[in-house]
């Protein structure tokens, strides 16, 4: 009875855990099998022509840009700051704790809070200033933008990085540390030229999985840049782009006719899940190398 | 040190800037919108038209109907799975199925929304022959997926973190596998369950996408699962690049957004200090 009874929860777990994955090899299948039919050397070069045809090359572009500017910033920062929290806090103090809480709450908030606060914040605040700073009240920096969107998103994507390479930081044995200041080797020498490069695997995959993140969220670009047609690719920080993940929810939302938009959406949707898929197994391997390592 | 304080300084803008904006909704009333129609009769969301309602408490009954509807989906799953990896199979198994169940939440919240509006709804529709295509139930699943993997790696991680001597002493006075789970395991967990509840719950409140496309978007005071629904999240995603910058509609979607920011922040900080007692109780530190 005992025994039965035993068996029938761990069976019971198990097919909880089938169960999700199943679910996820769902969503993966269908996705790839009416998508793949999309896949060519045009629809991924060329500009989108009415709802229907042509590429979505314009919203790779952006997308790429978008994270690239993101990483510029969020990536030197939350190093900074994780180098701060993993080797100079003392975590008694009052400071470390804050700031803590700071980071943890940061990672949760959620995205259309960072869309409301791009807006508020960089655009009105910021971008508002400079104009009446810089150009005497003309609206070139208060508008949406890439520069703006991109900013919104390094804020967002900010404790990922830090959670991250502050992790790979602690990973570093204390003996290397040691053995630097040892050799007379100053606290930030001993950071920079030991600590650091020993958790380079970390700070790689801190930014391969903020580059993830900023690449699928929409939420935070819906009011501080994005747009779903834009003739020309952006060449200046002021230009609004087009955007991956945008196209795809404008695309599903509001299609007259979703039958003839479905080509054009799922090859969409399959090249972000690809691209954002792309950049989690590479994080997830590298992250594995990095532990076999620490541990050997 | 400076560097740092710049984190504490972006909580701080977010929730100054974010809050500046509804802050004027205190005092003045413009266009029918006032702190007292957030929260009194008429019990609509209207904003465009003659009398507008901005009443959030519609908002919140729909945002908690969907975030319900998640939560009790998801959490079942995630626990039962959590338990599978952590206490009924071995090292090989849950170095391939971690990652994977992880894997869903590599996938975008608009993709997830995509999803759940051009597959799912139909599926849904066919299925059990429900009146509207898109409503709570509809996004409420496509939601619990996306909230799942953090509900999963949190608890799993806490499980496993129960130390080895508590599980040897258990199998050692007699009980079963599944009893030291139950009984031994998961109760020293506790702490780490109840912070992945409730940063699962944090997190579905939240989510905008997913809602925003796939809920329906009707604001409808009803509890039906099977009626279109609109949240808090998917109001401000689907109005506020209409509004007059600075009009009483934009002062009130910044209020929901203000809104969000505190329920979110307080979640997460019970979330912490669950997770942190956990570990204070297994290893007597942080």
């Amino acid at each position: 009875m005992r025994k039965t009874l035993d068996r029938s929860l761990i069976a019971l777990c198990g097919v909880a855990t089938a169960l999700i994955l199943a679910m996820l090899v769902t969503i993966v299948a269908n996705i790839v099998w009416f998508g793949a039919g999309q896949m060519s050397w045009s629809f991924v070069s060329e500009a989108p022509a009415g709802d229907v045809g042509g590429g979505i090359f314009p919203a790779i572009y952006g997308t790429v840009l978008l994270v690239l500017l993101m990483s510029i910033v969020a990536v030197p920062f939350g190093v900074i700051v994780a180098i701060y929290f993993a080797e100079y806090a003392r975590k008694e103090s009052w400071f470390y704790k804050v700031t803590r809480m700071a980071v943890n709450n940061l990672a949760g908030v959620p995205s259309i809070v960072f869309g409301l606060f791009g807006l508020g914040f960089f655009i009105h605040g910021i971008g508002r200033t400079l104009d009446l700073g810089l150009y005497g009240g003309k609206a070139l920096l208060a508008q949406p933008s890439i520069l703006w969107a991109s900013m919104t998103m390094a804020v967002l994507t900010l404790p990922v990085v830090i959670i991250t390479v502050e992790e790979s930081l602690r990973a570093v044995p204390r003996e290397y540390r040691e053995g630097s200041l040892a050799l007379g080797a100053t606290r930030l020498q001993t950071i920079v030229r030991v600590v650091l490069p020993q958790a380079w695997s970390g700070v790689m995959t801190g930014a391969i999985l903020a580059v993830s993140r900023g690449a699928g969220e929409v939420a935070p670009v819906l009011f501080t840049g994005v747009a779903y047609y834009m003739a020309k690719l952006p060449t200046r920080m002021n230009d609004q782009f087009m955007q991956l993940g945008y196209h795809i929810y404008v695309l599903a939302t509001q299609s007259p006719n979703i039958e003839k938009t479905k080509p054009v959406l799922y090859g969409t949707v399959l090249v972000l899940l690809m691209l954002t898929f792309l950049l989690n197994v590479t994080a997830i391997v590298i992250r594995k190398r990095m532990r076999q390592w620490a541990t050997r | 040190m400076a560097f740092a304080s710049i984190a504490i300084g972006i909580i701080l803008l977010i929730f100054v800037y974010v809050g500046r904006e509804a802050l004027p909704l205190l005092w003045e009333t413009s266009e029918g919108a006032s702190l007292a129609a957030t929260f009194g009769e008429p019990f609509k969301w209207q904003p465009v038209s003659a009398t507008p309602g901005y009443n959030v408490i519609v908002l919140i009954l729909g945002t908690l109907k969907v975030t319900a509807i998640a939560m009790v989906l998801a959490t079942p799953l995630a626990l039962a799975a959590a338990l599978f990896t952590s206490e009924f199979t071995g090292p090989k198994f849950r170095e391939w199925v971690k990652p994977a169940i992880e894997m869903l939440a590599a996938i975008p919240s608009v993709v997830m929304g995509f999803f759940a509006l051009i597959v799912l709804a139909s599926w849904l529709q066919q299925q059990f022959g429900i009146e509207f295509r898109l409503n709570a139930l509809n996004a409420g699943i496509a939601l619990a997926l996306s909230i799942i993997p953090i509900i999963y790696t949190v608890t799993e991680d806490a499980l496993t973190a129960v130390p080895q001597h508590y599980r040897e002493a258990s199998l050692a006075l007699g009980a079963s596998k599944t009893q030291t789970a139950l009984r031994v395991v998961f109760p020293a967990a506790m702490p780490g369950v109840g912070a992945a509840m409730i940063l699962g719950f944090g997190r579905a409140i939240g989510e905008t996408m997913i809602v925003y496309m796939a809920a329906g978007g009707a604001a409808l005071l009803s509890l039906s699962p099977l009626v279109p629904t609109r949240t808090l999240s998917a109001t401000v995603a689907a109005e506020l690049g209409e509004v007059v910058v600075g009009g009483g509609h934009y002062r009130v979607l910044f209020f929901l957004g203000t809104l969000l920011f505190i329920i979110t922040s307080v979640l997460n900080w019970i979330g912490d200090r669950y997770n942190r007692r956990m570990r204070i109780r297994l290893f007597g530190t942080e």
